[in-house]
């Protein structure tokens, strides 16, 4: 009886199907439940990625039920490459259509958050631009010009106070998150990737910026969205956080 | 970070080496002890920057690297994934390890990937299928590549080859060399209920280029027979120790890896583990 | 505001920014170059070589309920359930049921 790794992977993700026939002990006796230590391998090892990849998630759903959540994300999801630092991209809609997390509205922005500091992580290095290229450059050329982010910039936005919700379940102290939209932006300064409340308006310019919008449409946009928006706060964030790295027509 | 390449060391001593952690890093700078050589899991350095591969080109510049595979599925029964072909080429040409080796194993079943060295029938079909694939791993990467054995839980009933004869006529056909891994023979054999002895005995030992050491967890069958773990989350068992020396005596002197993967220890611990082999290498260097 | 306005308000804007973040401490440089040490969380999620120590008795979760006992952080936050301020689809209660399988 051969065993292909069809009915092989089809037995792996299913605890409740028969385990393939023609594995044995090496003695003639059926392989029974050493075959488990496969499923078992599988199932945890996964689980584990995906606790370290959610670290926030874990701490909002409690342990135990995180274990669930996981077991039943990866039967749905399994990894599509190698790369196990990429895996759970489906993580944000898993969890809007999970029965016991559906009805945690911020849930999937949180993921989102944690998914964007991964990549930040393992994104590109990049010299950050001389800021006297800034000082030195005509207003009117500045304005035409595009900013380019480094490549471990990442902006999540969300209708949730997720960095709040973040902040509270990573810095010690940090009070109890109430209720508003926030837009977070990951910077990488170095080798480890930030997460910043970005002030009113920060969240349109720093996506505008992204989307290669001249710096002049930019300002635009994020006065806009907020009359508030302050330009020089903003790019001094960007600034001191090696996040600019090039001015180009 | 892919444009400034490490000095590239090009071959493994033969020392110990352990499987390098990121909380060891600041341990390995100040004082590696006994540890000559460090190997990594190459999909771990195959981001496109950042402190992984900060890491890694820092630690290239004194000591000798050891790429390891863990995720390309060479006994899968479809053609390899050629993205990770190209990562797999990529990576080796950034850090020019002094040795790169992957799994006789599967992993990858369709577009999905399954995260553990899943067994294959020994068959004249699964060599045909492993050594093609072999091929075209040390062609894609312009080198050759060391193929590790694996655990065994199971046997298949449709194996009609040894696996010391499998891997025998793999590295004819390809030239590949063989990475030997000690715990998983002492862990095969033992659920296989076969004689280690014998498997080494049978080993094609001029071919081996690396040698592994790691720690197993016990468990039973349904009908209470041994079951081991090749669980790497903990020190390397007695048996297996005196199985290695059995290998060095016979072999003579390889670059020994320590794999401590679950559970890692404090560097001490890892570093004293790497200690024990070095006892065994230099008795044989004697 | 005309465009000429707007290139000196920009102008403003930078020299602003440029004092700022050159009055701060910059991360890169005020920094040793220190990359042994990792934020808690940031490390790699990394690839394996297929092994733990779970053993063969079979890791099944199903048979368990999720629960409110061990419910975590969310417990503690208090908000509504949609963005604009809706309430919950569902109660506290019809959280503590069993998964589907």
């Amino acid at each position: 009886m051969n065993v292909d790794q069809d009915t092989f992977r089809q037995a792996l993700l299913d605890p409740q199907a028969p385990r393939p026939a023609g594995l044995s002990d090496g003695h003639g006796q059926d392989a029974g439940r050493r075959f488990d230590v496969y499923r078992n391998n599988v199932t945890v090892a996964l689980a584990d990625a995906l606790e370290t990849a959610f670290p926030t998630i874990a701490k909002l759903v409690g342990a135990q039920n995180f274990k669930l959540l996981a077991t039943a994300y990866l039967r749905q999801h399994p990894p599509t490459s190698p790369l196990m630092m990429f895996y759970g991209k489906e993580m944000p809609a898993f969890l809007q259509s999970f029965e016991p997390t559906k009805s945690i509205g911020y849930l999937p922005d949180i993921a989102r958050l944690e998914l964007a500091l991964r990549h930040s992580y393992h994104a590109a290095d990049a010299s950050p631009l001389d800021p006297s290229v800034l000082q030195s450059t005509p207003p009117d050329t500045l304005m035409a010009s595009k900013l380019k982010l480094a490549p471990a910039t990442r902006l999540v936005r969300s209708q949730w106070p997720i960095f709040a919700i973040w902040a509270f379940n990573t810095l010690p102290g940090a009070p109890k998150p109430t209720m508003s939209a926030q837009d977070t932006l990951i910077l990488r300064p170095d080798l480890d990737p930030e997460p910043h409340l970005l002030p009113p308006g920060g969240g349109a310019f720093v996506a505008a910026l992204l989307e290669g919008t001249l710096l002049a449409d930019a300002i635009e946009t994020a006065t806009n969205e907020d009359p508030a928006f302050d330009l020089s706060a903003m790019l001094a964030l960007l600034l001191s956080n090696n996040a600019l790295t090039d001015l180009k027509d | 970070m892919f444009d400034e390449n490490p000095r590239p060391i090009d071959r493994l001593p033969n020392a110990p080496g352990v499987g390098y952690k990121p909380q060891h890093f600041t341990a390995i700078t100040n004082d590696p002890g006994v540890v000559g050589w460090l190997e990594v899991h190459a999909e771990n350095y195959m981001g496109d920057g950042g402190r992984p591969l900060a890491q890694l080109r820092h630690l290239a510049e004194t000591f000798a690297i050891s790429a390891h595979g863990v995720g390309l599925s060479i006994g899968g029964e479809t053609r390899l994934d050629p993205d990770h072909l190209s990562r797999l080429k990529h990576l080796n040409d950034w850090l020019q390890p002094a040795s790169f080796s992957e799994h006789l194993a599967w992993s990858t079943h369709g577009a999905e990937f399954l995260n553990d060295l899943l067994p294959l029938p020994y068959t004249e079909a699964t060599v045909n299928r492993v050594a093609d694939h072999v091929d075209e791993l040390q062609e894609t990467v312009g080198r050759k590549m060391l193929l590790e054995n694996p655990s065994s839980y199971l046997a298949f009933t449709e194996s009609t080859m040894s696996e010391t004869d499998f891997l025998r006529e793999i590295a004819r056909r390809t030239g590949c060399g063989l990475l030997l891994d000690v715990n998983n023979v002492f862990v095969s054999a033992t659920n296989l209920d076969t004689d280690p002895i014998a498997y080494i005995d049978d080993f094609p030992l001029d071919h081996v280029g690396e040698i592994h050491l790691g720690g197993h967890d016990e468990d039973e069958d349904d009908h209470g027979a041994p079951l081991l773990i090749d669980s790497h989350g903990r020190e390397v068992a007695d048996p297996v120790w005196t199985l290695y020396d059995y290998v060095i005596s016979k072999g003579g002197v390889r670059p020994t890896l320590i794999e401590w993967d679950n559970d890692v220890p404090d560097w001490p611990t890892l570093e004293a583990e790497a200690q024990r082999a070095q006892v065994i290498l230099q008795k044989a260097a004697a | 505001m005309s465009n000429a306005t707007k290139s000196i308000a920009v102008a403003g804007a930078v020299a602003a920014a440029l004092a700022a973040s050159l009055s701060a401490p910059a991360h890169a440089q005020a920094k040793e170059k220190c990359f042994g040490v990792s934020l808690a969380g940031q490390n790699d999620c990394a690839a394996g070589p297929g092994t733990t120590c779970a053993g063969s008795s079979v890791v099944d979760y199903q048979g368990n309920a999720w629960t409110l006992v061990d419910a975590g952080t969310c417990a503690d936050i208090e908000l509504p359930a949609m963005a604009d301020g809706s309430e919950r689809m569902g109660s506290l209660e019809a959280l503590d049921r069993d998964l589907p399988a």
